[in-house]
């Protein structure tokens, strides 16, 4: 998931079941991750209704540099929304609520139980809650997730993720029948889903927003900044995208599953938009606001303001399963030569950009594809000097060899960066990097909401040759990463959704992660050793240079408490309470 | 000879200014104008500091590549080498800080920006920009403005009438918003603007230059253009076309002239204009492009230090607002130089 601008994946067929243990268990390496540095107080997982009673009240105010765009939970590909909409609607499943490892865990939320698949993992039924009821007072019924389905492809949501469903191939913005696909009993209260392939990965998406459920009464239209009823404990009073969101109580809401859906502390929760982010802070620093929103970039000077002592249970940091790179052109030279690629790789300077980005204590430096926390992560770093584990410094004498070797020296390189500022900056960085290894490097600036889309498309691909990117998961996956952004079949040929940037296809690691895929459920521990080699061959094969896994700030106001920070949905907003 | 003695009878000068070019009398009035001057000495020193920039930066700062990130880089403080990136303190250690001003010429005058690098040299080579593409296309601008305004005046009728309501489409565009769309395209091109034998690459200063001089020729154009018909049916008009004139002599030689003194007070105020344009299009990254800096990047690259480097943007923001107001002090001491009806008041 991009951490700011939408986009839309087709992960593509040719995924095999994976059994759910792979993915609820993805074990963070690090022990603390999803702690925050800083003394963040975390409430229990299992909070009585009583100890939830005595914290509750108040407004819960956030302030957002900008708005998430269209409100429509069947369209909108945002974290801003995101955090809200885990707390007004649900899905048949749910990342569990809570902070840290346990987060990741996958849990049924108004499904009963997470089914066993049937039918070679075609086919999955689940038993939906009784006497659960939407924000509007209607009761949910199995029939409602239909219309939920099949909004997916008439509005049109990211629909690659539910393509798998017998039916959606045929759908479209001008209908969708899933009959077959999505089949309510409403008088048993179960749900079947019918896969054309069996899908590894499906609980996770079916716990993503765009699989919450919305009555079977709403348009399969784009609501626009209406969002539908949802089931949560909360419900959209408002949405004005140039002036506040507002979320209050679902007067029907009553708590059915601790671990999915606990009840929220505030009354009401409200999203202000349009402030710069250093009146942000100084709004939360004064009390008069209770959040940043946690992906505006706090200015790199005011970091060094929240140093201070007074902040120190302001101030949570926490690492992201996230990459920030530049994918190489792999299509057009000089990075269609692995030697080129290998060199801008030995040359990258990491320690440079972790200083653009905030320094130490917000970025990691990275060689590798994938991030830390993921079970088959193990650090490799071929491209410094010294330790193959850790990146310590560039090793330019390797670089320059390399780009001699390749026969690429002098070649012209277009850097293709975004205008923001760590964007401009990282694309100049690399600029001086490849002109210090003998190439003729210039940047090419885009705003953000051009840029991603455009070195997405083959059809510019003559037009650069390194192109600045990040990626946030969208669930705890290592095919997320490894197959999404780098497999032969994410790359879509003139298409603005085409997120393998670097057109990266090497038909043997390919199949190692179809392999990998297929292996996830019969046998785990193979499936995990798997995905590290895939990891490792790929970031031989250097499609990209990776910069940096970064790490997030979140800065609350002093009278909050109970932060929690879950690996999926970041800071869990309706679990923080306010003090009088 | 004929404005000289027509002077002289409307504001009663004595014989002492006749005999004297309208050009030579204007250049005496704007003498006088010591406001003008100061502002033109001004100017003068800002062209000359920019000028001197590769100067500064390589024998008294002893930067190889002032263009180029210093993320790592070191410096001297007090005697003492210190890194230009400064680690945020306190528990959390958040935040890298460029190293603020030292006030010493040879180390890091101004500071350092957020990509380590000296920002008094950035401000040098900045006003180079910023001077070039405001003055070129100041120039291009009211060239190709006066000449369309003069086949429109003269002309008239259908040819006035196409020539207008194109530079009336223009002048109906944001201007901002026309520059970004205009400069957007030719970023994503490779190949760059072709003119004729001519290839504007993405990230020349040319590019920012035409697109600013095309967006300003209708504010121009319409000046001028009714300087040229109110110009065109005089009398020295009809006597040239009497004796046989071509269309091309009589908009040269007895038309243009006449107006070119309109161009001439507009063509300072342009230039300042077109800096301030030149400044936000930078500012919105669609203008000057990394390598090359402008006032507007640097701007633009400070806007995050404004805590603890506030330098990194006020020291370029000064600079836009003494050039700009030089700029325009000077264009209304040219516009009183030159305006018949200000004669009275500076004589």
């Amino acid at each position: 998931m991009r951490q700011i601008a939408a986009k839309v994946v087709n992960l593509g067929a040719g995924k095999t079941l994976t059994g759910l243990a792979a993915l609820t268990v993805i074990a963070m390496a690090a022990a603390g991750c999803g702690n925050s540095s800083g003394p963040a107080t975390s409430p229990s997982t299992s909070t009585s209704s009583t100890t939830t009673a005595g914290h509750q009240g108040g407004t819960f105010t956030i302030l957002a540099n900008s708005n998430f765009g269209v409100a429509d939970p069947a369209q909108n590909y945002t974290l801003e929304e995101w955090q809200l909409l885990i707390d007004t609607h649900d899905g048949l499943t749910t990342f569990q609520k809570v902070g840290g490892v346990a987060g990741t865990k996958i849990v049924p939320d108004l499904a009963t139980s997470i089914p066993t698949a049937t039918n070679g993992g075609k086919t999955y039924v689940f038993n939906i809650r009784k006497g659960i009821k939407f924000s509007n007072g209607q009761v949910l019924k199995p029939s409602d997730f239909v219309t939920t389905f099949e909004r997916q492809f008439t509005v049109p949501g990211p629909t690659s993720f539910y393509s798998g469903i017998v039916g959606a191939s045929k759908c479209s913005t001008k209908g969708c029948n899933l009959s077959k696909g999505v089949v309510a009993n409403d008088q048993a209260y179960t749900l079947t889903i019918n896969l054309t392939t069996p899908d590894p990965e499906l609980m996770d998406q079916l716990a993503l927003p765009f699989a919450f459920v919305v009555p079977a009464s709403t348009s399969l239209k784009l609501t626009g900044n209406n969002v539908p009823p949802g089931t949560g404990p909360y419900m959209w009073k408002s949405y004005n995208p140039n002036t506040e969101a507002v979320l209050v109580r679902n007067p029907f809401f009553k708590v059915w599953s601790q671990q999915a859906q606990p009840n929220g502390y505030p009354n009401e929760i409200i999203e202000k938009y349009g402030l710069q982010v250093s009146d942000e802070v100084t709004a939360v620093e004064n009390g008069s606001a209770n959040e940043v929103f946690d992906q505006d970039a706090i200015p790199s000077d005011q970091l060094s303001t929240l140093n201070g002592q007074q902040y120190a249970g302001q101030v949570h940091v926490n690492t992201l399963t996230a990459d920030y790179y530049m994918a190489l052109n792999t299509q057009r030279p000089p990075f269609n030569n692995l030697q080129a690629r290998q060199a801008i790789n030995y040359a990258a300077n990491r320690t440079a950009d972790v200083k653009i980005y905030g320094g130490p204590s917000l970025a990691v430096p990275a060689c590798q594809i994938l991030p830390p926390n993921f079970p088959s992560y193990v650090p490799y770093c071929p491209y410094t000097t010294g330790s193959q584990t850790v990146w310590s410094s560039p090793n330019l004498a390797k670089a320059k060899a390399l780009v001699k070797a390749s026969g690429t020296a002098g070649d012209t390189v277009v850097v293709n960066g975004t205008t923001d500022q760590v964007g401009k900056a990282l694309a100049e960085q690399m600029v001086s990097d490849l002109d210090s290894i003998g190439y003729k490097a210039s940047t090419q600036l885009l705003s953000a909401g051009t840029q991603y889309p455009f070195i997405q498309n083959s059809a510019n691909s003559s037009k650069w040759n390194v192109g600045y990117s990040q990626w946030f998961q969208d669930y705890p996956a290592q095919s997320d990463f490894l197959n999404v952004l780098l497999g032969c079949g994410t790359i879509h040929k003139n298409s603005d959704a085409s997120p393998n940037i670097a057109a990266f296809c090497d038909k043997s690691i390919n199949s190692q992660i179809t392999q990998a895929e297929a292996d996830e459920s019969s046998n785990p521990s193979q499936a995990t050793s798997l995905w590290t080699q895939v990891d490792h061959e790929m970031t031989q094969q250097g499609p990209w240079v990776d910069l940096f896994n970064p790490k997030q700030i979140d800065f609350l106001s002093k009278n909050v408490h109970g932060y929690e920070w879950n690996p999926q949905w970041y800071i869990l907003i309706d679990q923080l309470w306010l003090s009088k | 000879m004929a404005a000289v003695a027509e002077e002289a009878r409307t504001t009663g000068l004595r014989p002492a200014t006749a005999g004297r070019s309208p050009w030579a009398l204007a250049w005496r009035r704007l003498r006088r104008n010591r406001l003008a001057l100061a502002a033109l000495g001004l100017f003068v020193l800002i062209v000359l500091l920019s000028l001197a920039a590769p100067l500064y930066a390589h024998d008294i700062a002893h930067i190889a590549n002032p263009f180029q990130p210093n993320l790592n880089g070191k410096t001297i403080l007090d005697g003492k080498t210190v890194p230009i990136m400064q680690r945020g303190g306190g528990i959390l250690k958040l935040g890298e800080t460029p190293i603020g001003p030292t006030g010493n010429l040879h180390h890091y005058f101004l500071g350092a920006d957020n990509t380590g690098r000296d920002v008094t040299s950035l401000l040098l080579y900045g006003g180079r920009a910023s001077l070039q593409i405001g003055i070129s296309s100041a120039i291009i601008c009211c060239v190709v403005a006066t000449l369309v305004a003069l086949i429109a005046g003269f002309f008239g009728g259908t040819t006035d009438a196409i020539l207008s309501r194109i530079m009336d489409v223009i002048w109906a565009f944001p201007v901002i918003l026309l520059a970004i769309c205009i400069s957007t395209e030719l970023l994503t091109d490779t190949q760059g603007l072709r003119l004729g034998p001519f290839i504007i690459r993405a990230s020349s200063l040319w590019v920012p230059t035409y697109i600013i001089a095309g967006i300003y020729v209708p504010y121009v154009y319409r000046p001028v253009r009714g300087q040229v018909l109110s110009v065109v049916n005089k009398e020295f008009v009809e006597a040239a076309i009497a004796q046989g004139a071509s269309n091309i002599r009589l908009i040269f030689s007895e038309i243009l002239p006449n107006v070119v003194s309109t161009v001439i007070v507009l063509l300072p105020l342009m230039v300042a204009t077109n800096m301030l344009t030149e400044s936000a299009l930078s500012f919105l990254s669609v203008g000057v492009q990394p390598p090359n800096v402008s006032w507007g990047t640097i701007i633009n690259d400070g806007q995050d230090l404004l805590y603890t480097r506030p330098w990194v943007s006020l020291a370029p923001g000064i600079m836009i607002v003494l050039t700009v107001l030089a700029l325009n002090v000077l264009g209304d001491g040219v516009r009183d130089a030159l305006d018949p009806r200000a004669k009275l008041r500076v004589d």
